[in-house]
């Protein structure tokens, strides 16, 4: 009986943290968008952050920053891979203040995006996982495990989730939204759909545009995703492999000393 | 070092004898690995293993996280993700550190329960069961104090009820308090005092695992059926064990190795399950977190600790008799640590002459129900503090004292236990089938 206990651990493992996740993901209707990194083997769409990254840059970037991610990692394999000369490109775009010259620069490769310009506006390096939880029906615990953390679901439900309705309280403007908890939001609608030309030419509809932002900045959140499910997919492969060699080994060792067939 | 008889080394060549007659320290590392060992022991006896791995993981990749780490307010949650971002490998350094304190604790709470249910607790390994007892609590301490580090949301407002919990204390609580975080509220000294003794309390860990191991390599293994290793003489003992290297050591790195499969899955697919996504705010007094919760291995003792409220007669009573010194919060403080202390005891309330779980049947039903009844708390502690959670956690606490301070002393009166099976010879055979041939292949 005493190796049913490992299984029993591990399932009340999963119930206590879905559990903690379920509670906090009231009244919120979240929809459960198909992302590409879902998964153990799901990876980043680049073409996708890319077109993310234009979202950001042209609507979010007006109020949100993204503190901690460098220019330089837009240039990442496992990111939206954009070639050299566009990083710096890019970052060429924005000043940023330098305390040794006491003056603003033009941003190279190695600044970060900055801060939010706007106060009320949460910095969003790490949305993605600072709302991860939400994923599917109930935020149950068991879907994180089947496709991935949920944040970027609640991000992209939550830009295309406004009913339209408006409310003023204590002098600020409200807005109903069914993905918020407690459901008004002090941010305006941002998007609306056809809010950027995509490169592409890929559909640039609200949902799209929703579903390719929310992929970015999961990206801005965990940009080594990639590189870490390859190292889990190398150590996994690699420790089974260890396991069978360990398991035959301690077959062979005791062999001598269990004699006959096992009984029980 | 064992009070099982067996070889012991012999230094042969003559720089062998010169270093031993100096330092006798090959001797010392020949007899820890050659140990007897009994040859039954089953799966539930890898988790030592387990546990000395996590030991060495956590402060191999801890000593690494502290080169790129800075201990500052403003700068603590900036540094984690500048490890995560940009240190060569440092994701996967961080991810491992945050999921090898679950495993450790997966590890440890088996590792206990085993002990639990072979009786590994009964004399004379007593003091081994003790020593575990204090490398739980200072596992406790690290991994609290380790998950302030982030200074994410969770670890600023977990340290502030956590700290709280001693600001129970009737009289001299607000003091320390005061003492433990350094300042009136958890901010920069309290910080700065929880790295420090994130770094230094793993090392006082490995002390009293040395301790711990130089018991049970004392008195030897507990083993399935809790009957002593035949001790008259080496030939006696020679069939009741087998040296822990070459046997157990390949038997428990197969475990680990199995283990470190689960392991490694989760780090690579999803590092961030077990944590809570509130963490990945930076910490801020201004905002608090809609359900601050403890991290999992935390859970059973937390729900034991919410489970006591003013209404429950227990505290009732205790609060009429010390004249309201006792209140409610500090009840539960109280029961949070006395449930750790009972388990501690239990060498002492275990009054049972048969010290292996499986020839006690009444036991078996009680322990199953301590398994359950862990579980249960585990999930209460994750969930609000209102009904039903709060009923169900005052029936699974007073289970998890009643076991120990009930159950356990009168079982061994009431219950009729099986006659184990008479040498650990027996049992092996009766499992295995006789050898052949009964000597080891060197």
């Amino acid at each position: 009986m005493i190796k049913k206990i490992a299984t029993s651990a591990l399932v009340a493992l999963s119930l206590a943290s879905g559990a903690a996740l379920a509670a906090g993901g009231e009244e919120q209707h979240i929809e459960d968008f198909s992302f590409s990194f879902e998964g153990p083997f799901g990876k980043f769409d680049q073409n996708q952050l890319q077109r993310g990254l234009k979202v950001y840059t042209e609507v979010c970037s007006a109020c949100h920053g993204l503190r901690y991610v460098s220019y330089r990692n837009l240039g990442d394999e496992g990111g939206p891979h954009l070639p050299e000369e566009q990083v710096k490109a890019y970052a060429a775009q924005f000043e940023v203040y330098d305390a040794q010259i006491d003056d603003f620069r033009t941003a190279t490769t190695a600044d970060k995006f900055g801060q939010s310009s706007l106060e009320n506006a949460p910095d969003l390096s790490l949305m993605a996982k600072a709302r991860a939880g939400f994923h599917g029906p109930a935020g149950l615990g068991i879907n994180q495990i089947v496709k991935g953390m949920g944040g970027a679901e609640y991000i992209a439900s939550l830009l295309t989730s406004y009913t339209g309705e408006e409310k003023e309280q204590a002098g600020t403007i409200f807005y109903e939204n069914t993905a918020f908890p407690g459901g008004w939001i002090a941010m305006a609608p941002p998007l609306a759909g056809e809010d950027v030309e995509f490169d592409d030419g890929h559909a640039n509809d609200l949902h799209h545009e929703a579903e390719d932002v929310s992929a970015f900045l999961m990206w801005a959140a965990e940009p080594k995703m990639m590189a870490r499910k390859q190292a889990g997919l190398t150590g996994v492969l690699f420790l089974i492999l260890v396991s069978v060699l360990l398991y035959l080994t301690n077959k062979k060792i005791w062999k001598p000393i269990k004699g006959g067939a096992k009984k029980a | 070092m064992s009070g099982i008889p067996h070889d012991h080394y012999e230094p042969k060549s003559g720089a062998e004898k010169w270093v031993h007659s100096r330092l006798p320290i090959v001797g010392l590392l020949y007899d820890t690995l050659m140990i007897p060992t009994p040859k039954n022991l089953n799966w539930m006896w890898i988790w030592g293993i387990v546990l000395v791995f996590c030991l060495v993981l956590q402060i191999v990749t801890g000593i690494v996280l502290v080169m790129h780490y800075t201990p500052h307010v403003d700068m603590a949650f900036a540094s984690i993700e500048h490890i995560m971002r940009d240190v060569n490998a440092g994701h996967m350094i961080r991810y491992v550190h945050m999921n090898g304190a679950s495993l450790f604790f997966v590890a440890v709470y088996l590792h206990i329960f085993r002990g639990l249910f072979y009786g590994s607790y009964k004399a004379p390994r007593e003091i081994t069961w003790i020593i575990g007892m204090l490398i739980y609590l200072a596992m406790m301490g690290t991994a609290f104090m380790g998950y302030v580090l982030p200074w994410g949301q969770m670890s600023f407002h977990g340290t502030a009820v956590i700290t709280g919990l001693f600001g129970a204390i009737p009289f001299v609580g607000e003091a320390i308090q005061t003492w433990l975080l350094g300042a009136g509220a958890v901010g920069q000294p309290a910080l700065n005092r929880f790295f420090s003794l994130h770094y230094l309390l793993p090392f006082i860990i490995a002390g009293l695992v040395i301790v711990h191991v130089w018991a049970f390599h004392h008195t030897g293994n507990n083993n399935p059926t809790g009957v002593e290793v035949r001790r008259g003489s080496k030939a006696e003992a020679d069939k009741d064990t087998l040296p822990f290297w070459p046997y157990f050591v390949i038997k428990d790195l197969y475990a680990l190795a199995v283990v470190l499969v689960v392991f490694f899955a989760i780090v690579g697919f999803m590092p961030n399950y077990l944590g809570h996504p509130d963490n990945y705010v930076e910490a801020t007094a201004l905002a608090t977190p809609a359900h601050i919760v403890p991290e999992w291995y935390f859970l059973p003792f937390y729900a034991i600790l919410r489970a006591f409220t003013a209404d429950v007669w227990a505290v009732q009573f205790a609060s009429f008799i010390t004249g309201g010194i006792i209140d409610a919060k500090f009840f539960g403080v109280l029961a949070m640590f006395g449930a750790i202390a009972v388990m501690a005891l239990a060498p002492w309330l275990d009054t049972s002459s048969v010290r292996s779980g499986r020839y006690r049947p009444m036991f078996k039903w009680w322990f199953r129900l301590l398994l359950i009844d862990f579980m249960v708390l585990m999930w209460c502690g994750a969930m609000p503090a209102e009904p039903p959670y709060s009923t169900i956690s005052l029936i699974g606490a007073t289970y998890w004292f009643a076991y120990f301070l009930v159950i356990l002393p009168l079982l061994g009166v009431l219950e009729k236990p099986e006659t184990p099976v008479a040498t650990i010879e027996d049992d092996f055979n009766d499992h295995y089938g006789k050898a052949a041939d009964a000597t080891p292949a060197e």
